[in-house]
């Protein structure tokens, strides 16, 4: 099996690559995995009707238990039969149907394929991810398929319309399928109903599948997205949207149902929407003009009747449903099978239009009434065996309101008979009757003048032209959706080759032998009612029921369907009523409105474009959520002591500088204010035995000043605009509450520690794993250095990213002459110029030292940089951006690049000598002067950091050292 | 943890969120790195302080705590990054605009204000529309 739908897979793929070539062709190439399909799955027949189900399982994702898990039992084989064995007539219908040099035909063909082989994974699904991974790919494959013009509108319009609906069913399923399978324990589909699971969950689990299999055979209040998939070419309406996908819902309801149909909501549910389906879809096919949005709205009707059926779950009824099941497949594929045929010769499908057809026509006529005869129910067709067994079941049924349930059958049938008679004469002897000179009205059609309103309100339907010969040709064209059809209507329409018809005709005659000999499906049909389980009697097929109830309502529905047929046009007004309730298309729209105005309210709400409202919003968050969370279990720490008083100073200059540069109206005032703020935190590093932090905030803070001040000079002096006091307040209150957030939290987060710091065995493994007694720099290097190696990427990237803003407007176009060389002389200062070379070096060697020291004793890479880097900012002090440039032998990108490949490749090169990821490795060297040394390849990637370091820097002075040439003006 | 340093934490971060929700860059680069100066503190006083944590120059017993000054020594250099990058926007925005005034997004304002409608909505309304007029 799996080995079958992988061929589905590539021949699809294939034909949608490479199709185009082959044109027609293509789609005889596609029958081939349906043919395969079909005779494999008959060779198995003998075994599926001795109960033996065929398992296949292929690991898929081990780790969250998903296998594609197929079986074979006698349902599945049923539907594979029915998907295939309509596919292979539907695809040589398609290679006739099609102009030879009609455009994309592989691809449509390899679609066609593609959904098959999905169709044929979701009926051999045991495994209910795998059903809904391949009920997916059919929406998807159907949307294609709809949207096959997508150069219409129209057609773009019903694909999506199709997509949205039964994609959020499908969502809707997966949910429950997931709620099924976590009460069931298990998501094998025979496991789920072994265990038939019940409770609250399932519950809701139940009326999610029901939502997901209603959307997909469109039940109402969800039809409405199935006339409208009418848009796409008739072979693949033919296909999909009569005889396959839009079984899938009613596949799944059929599955589920003999274990949850007793469960609280399933009946209801079920039986509500399948009626509501079977009445309001007979009525409204029987308002079309378009023969084949007639077998649309026709189709929804049947659907909502095997709904019923299946949904009922009962054993009896589910052989009704299953006889239905595959007479429907073939009469309503035949029936679309001929619309094409007509469309395609005469060039409409307009009852009002078409043309009186000739002798040469008989054949499919013949063919017609066969599939209309069963189609109505009517002896020796298919239909007839189903009706007959829906009714009996129906009558002998015991659960609650069977009763209405039957009656809704009755009516439903006979508007079945009614549209069926509605579609012969409408095809076939009307239009002869009108050629022969005779009066032949057209139901309805005189009643479309009082009241047109009612008709055409309906948005459901699709196809109303007033006036037939200014409309009809665009319309024809738009709808018939393929390159091979002629929008102008042919008086005398050529009949079509046999080979044309002969598809139609084979499934016409399957629809024929089960009518008159349905005893060969019993075997079968039997074994489709294992789900039950239980001691299901064997079913016996017959066309001959004796009297009784069913062939009294039987002769009921017949006698009826002709008579609304006849009375149409006085019953028509009264039916009026029916496009008052509100179609599903009106409700798709208006819920799609209402989708797109709260999207935008919500967008425009939540995302209102200002950024202090953000920030406000962040802070806020953060401030309220912790403390509350803290309040929930409030345990108060008591208060804890004031601290050692040498602290007191630090912490009064760090606070009052930072108010000060909060309240300052002055940029460059509120930037030195930041940084004594700065030194001051390094001050109390001093106090927190931490010399390593408080050397690189002294560097950090130096340097970021300069780099302030660089960019402070352009903006304006002072901080102009003044905020309402509303909105001081409100950022007062915020921050007032931030402020308690991080007093409280502090205060209670120091008792709450449990453990030992990891960072003791730290301290233990230092010298002899890390090689370095500083502690801090060998976690930095070593113990933490992937962190490290990920900052100063961060760095790189801020820097380059910096550069990159600052000097977006200054890119020359191709062909602007290089400016030249800053002619302006910087005015340099003897003193400043004599005293800066003289300490340039001595700086950076410093920096060196305290690089190489670092491992040791406090520095570092980090430090060492920062300071290299100020003494390049004495440098810039005393020459400006040239003076930079000029010392310095490599560019600023070079530095920075080459630090960042050195701490990389240090991280890295440990694992081409076999070790861990920044393994360190020691030497020791005894080198002249210095004495014995120990090269520890961690310093590598210290050195590394420098140079990412002293490279950021150099961008800064790159970014912003420089006048700004291309300023747009005040 | 200190009453003095939960203080000066709290403190640096009340002033660094008040700057932090103005429109001036300067203003916001200024409360930005006040906030880090807050969780610094906060970072360091997690666990012990004491001596410098390096080896051979006192008792182990008595150093401070090694692994959040490492973190905060990584957070100082990244604040450095963080304040060039967005001083660099300031100086883009000077550069465009003569100011460094962080403006509200004109699309996200016009979304507010409107009632647009998706696009594929718009097109479905207009084919069911011309359903029912035709």
């Amino acid at each position: 099996m799996i080995l079958l739908l992988a061929a589905f897979a590539v021949v699809g793929l294939a034909l949608v690559a490479f199709g185009a070539r082959l044109g027609r062709r293509a789609f005889l190439v596609g029958a081939l995995p349906m043919a395969a399909t079909a005779a494999w799955v008959a060779t198995r027949l003998p075994d599926v009707t001795d109960g033996t189900t065929r398992h296949e399982s292929v690991g898929w994702v081990g780790g969250l238990g998903l296998a594609v898990d197929l079986h074979l039992d006698g349902f599945a084989t049923t539907m594979t039969l029915i998907v295939t064995v309509v596919g292979v007539a539907v695809l040589l219908y398609a290679s006739r149907y099609f102009a030879p040099d009609a455009r994309d035909l592989g691809r449509l063909a390899g679609l066609l394929v593609l959904f098959a082989g999905s169709m044929v994974g979701l009926v051999l699904a045991d495994h209910v991810i795998v059903l809904y991974a391949c009920w997916e790919l059919t929406s998807i494959t159907s949307f294609l398929l709809i949207g096959n013009r997508h150069d219409q509108a129209r057609a773009r319009a019903a694909a999506l319309h199709a997509l949205l609906v039964t994609g959020a069913g499908g969502l809707a399923l997966l949910g429950g399928l997931v709620l099924l399978g976590q009460a069931a324990g298990t998501y094998r589909l025979e496991g789920i109903l072994a265990a038939a699971p019940s409770g609250t969950a399932v519950t809701v689990a139940l009326v999610l599948v029901l939502v997901g299999a209603c959307t997909k055979s469109a039940q109402y209040p969800f039809h409405a997205w199935l006339p409208g998939a009418m848009a796409a070419p008739t072979p693949v309406s033919a296909y999909l949207h009569s005889a396959t996908m839009v079984k899938a819902g009613v596949f799944l309801v059929a599955r589920l149902a003999p274990v949850f149909a007793t469960q609280a909501p399933w009946r209801p549910v079920v039986l509500a929407a399948g009626c509501a389906t079977l009445v309001f879809g007979g009525l409204r096919a029987l308002r079309q003009h378009d023969l084949k949005l007639l077998l649309a709205f026709g189709t929804v009707s049947q659907l909502g009747l095997m709904m019923v059926l299946f949904g009922a779950g009962t054993p009896a009824t589910t052989t009704a449903g299953w006889v239905l099941l595959i007479a429907h497949a073939a009469f309503k594929c035949t029936l679309f099978m001929v619309v094409g045929v007509i469309d395609h010769q005469s060039g409409t499908r307009d009852i009002r239009k078409l043309p009186a057809l000739r002798d040469g026509w008989r054949p499919l006529e013949l063919v017609a009434l066969l599939a209309l005869v069963s189609m109505a129910g009517i002896p020796l067709g298919a239909g007839f065996v189903a009706k007959e067994l829906s009714y009996e079941a129906l009558d002998e049924a015991t659960f609650l309101g069977h009763e209405v349930v039957l009656v809704a059958a009755i009516v439903g049938s006979m508007l079945t008979v009614a549209y069926a008679t509605r579609f012969y004469t409408g095809a076939f002897a009307g239009p002869r009757r009108r050629a022969a000179g005779e009066p032949a009205p057209l139901p309805g059609e005189t009643h479309r003048d009082p009241s047109p309103t009612t008709e055409l309100s309906d948005p459901t339907l699709p196809i109303e032209p007033v006036d037939p010969v200014v409309v009809v040709k665009p319309r024809a064209h738009a709808l018939t959706n393929t390159t091979a059809e002629v929008a102008v209507v042919d008086p005398d329409p050529a009949p079509p080759a046999p080979s044309f018809v002969a598809p139609a005709a084979a499934l016409a005659l399957v629809g024929v032998v089960l009518g008159v000999v349905p005893g060969l499906g019993d075997k079968l049909a039997t074994v489709s009612l294992e789900d039950f389980r239980g001691s299901v009697p064997a079913v016996h097929l017959a066309v001959w029921h004796g009297f009784g109830a069913p062939l009294l309502y039987s002769a009921l529905t017949l006698a009826g369907g002709f008579a609304i047929w006849a009375a149409d046009r006085r019953v028509r007004p009264r039916l009026a009523w029916a496009s008052k309730v509100p179609s599903g298309a009106e409700v798709y729209l208006a819920a799609l409105r209402a989708l797109g105005i709260v999207s935008t309210r919500v967008t425009g709400f939540v995302q209102n474009g200002s950024l202090p409202v953000y920030a406000g919003v962040i802070a806020a968050t953060a401030a309220a959520l912790p403390v509350a969370a803290l309040l929930a279990g409030w345990d108060w720490p008591g208060w804890p002591r004031l601290g050692p008083k040498r602290e007191a100073p630090v912490v009064i200059v760090l606070l009052t500088a930072a108010l000060g540069a909060a309240l300052v109206r002055k940029r460059f005032s509120a930037a030195i204010f930041l940084g004594v703020v700065g030194y001051a935190m390094a001050g109390l590093f001093v106090l927190s035995g931490a010399p390593d932090l408080a050397l690189t905030q002294a560097a950090v803070e130096t340097l970021s000043t300069v780099v302030f001040v660089l960019v402070l000079r352009n903006l304006p002096e002072r901080f102009e605009r003044q905020s309402t006091p509303g909105r001081r307040i409100g950022r007062l209150l915020i921050a007032a509450g931030v402020a308690a957030a991080v007093f409280v939290l502090a205060l209670t987060s120091a008792g709450v520690r449990l453990g030992n710091p990891v960072s003791e065995e730290m301290v233990d493994r230092a010298v002899p794993d890390g090689h370095g007694r500083n502690v801090v720099n060998v976690i930095l290097v070593d113990f933490r250095g992937f962190d490290t190696a990920a900052e100063i990427t961060v760095l790189t990237v801020a820097s380059i990213g910096a550069v990159a803003l600052a000097r977006a407007g200054r890119r020359r176009r191709d062909g602007e002459p290089v400016p030249a060389a800053n002619t302006e002389e910087v005015r340099r200062l003897v003193f400043v110029d004599v005293s800066v070379r003289v300490v340039f070096h001595a700086v950076l060697m410093l920096s060196l030292w305290l690089l190489f020291a670092g491992h040791n004793q406090p520095g570092g890479g980090f430090v060492g940089g920062l300071l290299a880097g100020s003494a390049i900012a004495l440098r810039y002090v005393a020459g400006g951006i040239d003076e930079v440039r000029g010392r310095a032998r490599f560019r600023p990108w070079t530095v920075l690049g080459t630090g960042l490949l050195l701490s990389s490749s240090t991280v890295a090169a440990p694992l081409l000598f076999g070790g861990a990821v920044l393994e360190s490795a020691v030497a020791s060297l005894d080198l002249p002067l210095v004495g014995e040394v120990d090269v520890n390849s961690a310093l590598a990637f210290d050195v590394g950091v420098y140079l990412v370091v002293i490279g950021m820097v150099l961008m800064a002075f790159e970014a912003f050292g420089e006048e700004p040439k291309e300023v747009a003006p005040r | 943890m200190t009453l003095m340093l939960a203080t000066a934490a709290a403190g640096l971060f009340g002033v660094g969120t008040y700057l932090l929700l103005q429109r001036k860059l300067s203003r916001i680069i200024i409360g930005l790195s006040l906030l880090t100066h807050g969780a610094n503190i906060l970072l360091i006083t997690s666990s012990r302080r004491g001596d410098a944590p390096i080896i051979g120059a006192g008792g182990e017993e008595r150093f401070a705590d090694p692994l959040p000054q490492a973190l905060a020594l990584t957070a100082i250099v990244i604040n450095f990054g963080v304040a060039m990058l967005l001083l660099a926007l300031a100086y883009r925005s000077w550069i465009l605009t003569h100011d460094d005034e962080v403006q509200d997004d004109v699309g996200d304002r016009g979304i507010a204000k409107s009632d647009v409608v998706h696009d594929e909505v718009a097109d479905q309304q207009q084919v069911i529309a011309r359903e029912e007029t035709s």
